[in-house]
């Protein structure tokens, strides 16, 4: 029998079966966060169960944390009170967190790759839908409800029905500019945002192979954009080479056994999958969105489209932009590069590259939040913080930032965002704001220029 | 956990598509740390105006329409984990949301609370948003025993898909943590054989 990547690793996680009803998973890891987790503590503290596995469940806090300012005490009562809760359930259950301040402290999708805790061949899971993530090391990463999370507390297992297999294959050479997130936002534009549901994801071709960890959890980070729970690629040298040494990463001996247990999980030659996708590397350009879900997406050199329905028209009202309408030369006031999507040291790079020796737009607030504590001293070891100050920006202090507007950064009603987060949805990033989701390199560039341009001829 | 059985109640529509749990909920009022009092937020950004006032356009508050059953556009639930969303339509006082499609994370999270997820075909929702559309105090039933939603005032009926053992938990009013619990031993054994 032909197994697929997917197949390997849940089959290798299965505790038992019910009777015509779900499977009994076990999950090897377990992250958790301020926002999803103390209503599942509560529940547990309830019912008098003891948490089954202290030690494989790692913490942070990131959703609710001011990106300023992090060493006084959290203004905000709420997310004072959210934290605080976090620290103590910590204490009380013996579970490591890497609060705000930590050396380690982070976005939970990007300090947890770079610790070592995300492996290949793991399940994995989080009260936060971008746990998919983790998939791009080729392990079952996914994002659960705080049942869920109360679930996997008491015993380590969750219930669930194996989801479908769906495969989409990008092959070919990409055009210059053209950036991992640039390949996801369109094959959600190309797929719509519920093609996946029900489906676990597997991105395979010279595309993905040819991509850096950093590009592959750009793409499994999104997948949960076109409704599929996680998205996968296959671990190989780039996967190991990444793991190797960091911190909770095996070592020496055991670290060799796991390498050749972990070649062994490539999807086998000829396994079929439910559904399957092929795209032309070729065809992909910088892309940005013009709606108010992901899969509403377009190369930035394109026109909106045309449709008639409701939900479309609501949509372009809430952006205010017409159907048929460029969006080049857009004025755009706020730009957003971080989030679990582009908050790592790769997509600050792409954007010091481009923004070394240009100055910030008058019209720009911009926001540059490093994904982690890591990633935060890494941009300032290699100097690229000194390029962002040199063009008039500032770094912020890490966490999940003007993604979901938890935190003071918020953007004003009406105006837009060029972000290089995940959802556009209305509201999103604070209330009436209007966002435009894109790579960090055109960000970079919408931030130098004040409105959208077409950067494909910057490039050329 | 509720149990639920049957209901008959007439219903609220929301023909909108991709709802996503932003809308729900929006992730401002996540800072709780404990379950109750979501519904009050529930589509706050919808049910509200920009000034605080109340926004008579939209379904919630359009007194023609009530009942305990929410029928959506496609793709209900997208988005975010949070079970927030769930938690917030159940204490709105919903007890079914009705689609042709949810987001997979909704779905689970609905079940785990006693809101039961019921999708229908294109075709079934198109009727019941006209039904409900032609008169609103149109009762629908749902009987989650025979799997089967029925629009009272025509007759026409549809079946559901749900499997075997969350339709068991419902019904009893089980969660998941009992039973896994009562499989520790096994899953201790899965743990020894993995070494």
């Amino acid at each position: 029998m032909k197994k697929t990547l997917f197949d390997k690793v849940w089959d290798a996680h299965v505790v038992k079966e019910v009777e015509n009803g779900p499977q009994v998973l076990y999950i090897d890891k377990h992250l958790i966060h301020e926002v999803t987790s103390p209503q599942a503590f509560n529940e547990l503290e309830q019912r008098g169960i003891s948490i089954f596995r202290p030690n494989q469940i790692v913490a942070t806090a990131d959703h609710n944390t001011p990106t300023i300012d992090q060493h006084l005490p959290v203004k905000d009562l709420l997310s004072r009170n959210q934290l605080a809760q976090l620290t103590e359930n910590c204490d009380k259950n013996n579970i490591t967190l890497y609060g705000l301040g930590h050396k380690y402290n982070g976005i939970v999708h990007v300090m947890a790759p770079e610790l070592g805790f995300t492996q290949p061949g793991m399940t994995m899971v989080c009260g936060d839908s971008h746990t998919s993530t983790h998939g791009a090391f080729g392990s079952i990463a996914f994002g659960i409800g705080t049942s869920q999370v109360a679930q996997v507390f008491a015993s380590q297992c969750l219930l669930l029905q194996k989801p479908k297999s769906l495969r989409v294959n990008v092959n070919g050479q990409l055009k210059p500019g053209v950036l991992p997130k640039d390949v996801i936002l369109y094959v959600i534009a190309k797929l719509g945002t519920n093609a996946g549901t029900g489906y676990f994801c597997e991105y395979a071709g010279n595309v993905f192979e040819e991509m850096s960890m950093e590009g592959r959890m750009t793409v499994c980070n999104m997948s949960i954009e076109m409704g599929a729970r996680g998205g996968m690629i296959a671990p190989d040298e780039t996967t190991f080479e990444y793991v190797k040494g960091r911190e909770f990463a095996p070592k020496g001996d055991l670290f060799d056994k796991k390498v050749a247990y972990w070649k062994t999980l490539p999807t086998d030659e000829g396994a079929v999958f439910d559904k399957e996708y092929h795209f032309d590397a070729s065809d992909i350009e910088p892309m940005i969105t013009y709606g108010t879900n992901p899969g509403m997406g377009i190369k930035v050199t394109e026109k909106i489209p045309t449709e008639h329905n409701a939900s479309f028209e609501k949509s372009l009202a809430y952006m205010n932009f017409e159907k048929g309408q460029s969006l080049i030369d857009q004025q755009i006031n706020y730009v957003f590069i971080g989030s679990c999507t582009n908050s790592r040291i790769e997509d600050f790079r792409v954007a010091a590259h481009y923004i070394k020796g240009k100055k910030k737009a008058d019209n720009v607030t911009a926001w540059f939040v490093p994904g982690s504590q890591q990633v935060a001293s890494q941009i300032i070891d290699e100097g690229l913080n000194e390029v962002f100050e040199n063009a008039g920006f500032k770094l912020r202090q890490p966490g999940c930032s003007a993604c979901l507007a938890m935190n003071d950064d918020k953007i004003p009603e009406g105006e837009y965002c060029v972000s290089t987060s995940n959802r556009n949805f209305e509201g999103r990033q604070g209330q009436g704001a209007r966002t435009i989701l894109a790579s960090p390199l055109v960000a970079a560039a919408t931030a130098i220029e004040g409105k959208i341009v077409d950067i494909t001829k910057q490039l050329n | 956990m509720d149990k639920f059985v049957k209901l008959t109640s007439s219903a609220i529509p929301l023909p909108i598509e991709n709802v996503d749990t932003d809308q729900i909920i929006p992730a401002r009022f996540l800072k709780a740390t404990n379950r109750d009092g979501f519904g009050e937020n529930l589509f706050r950004d919808w049910r509200f105006q920009k000034d605080g006032t109340i926004n008579k356009e939209f379904t919630l508050n359009n007194t023609t329409y009530s009942g305990s059953i929410l029928v959506a556009g496609d793709n209900f639930g997208c988005g975010s984990s949070r079970e927030h969303a769930a938690w917030a339509i159940h204490d709105y006082g919903f007890k079914v949301v009705v689609s042709s499609f949810f987001a997979d994370i909704f779905k689970g999270n609905s079940l785990n609370n006693g809101l039961l997820p019921v999708q229908v075909s294109p075709e079934f929702l198109k009727e019941l948003f006209t039904e409900i559309d032609k008169n609103p105090a149109t009762q629908i039933s749902i009987d989650l025993e025979a799997q089967s939603i029925t629009i009272q005032s025509t007759g026409s009926e549809a079946t559901f898909e749900i499997n075997d053992y969350k339709k068991m938990c419902l019904i009893n009013g089980y969660d998941d943590i009992d039973f896994l619990i009562s499989n520790k031993s096994e899953i201790e054994a899965f743990e020894k054989s993995r070494v």
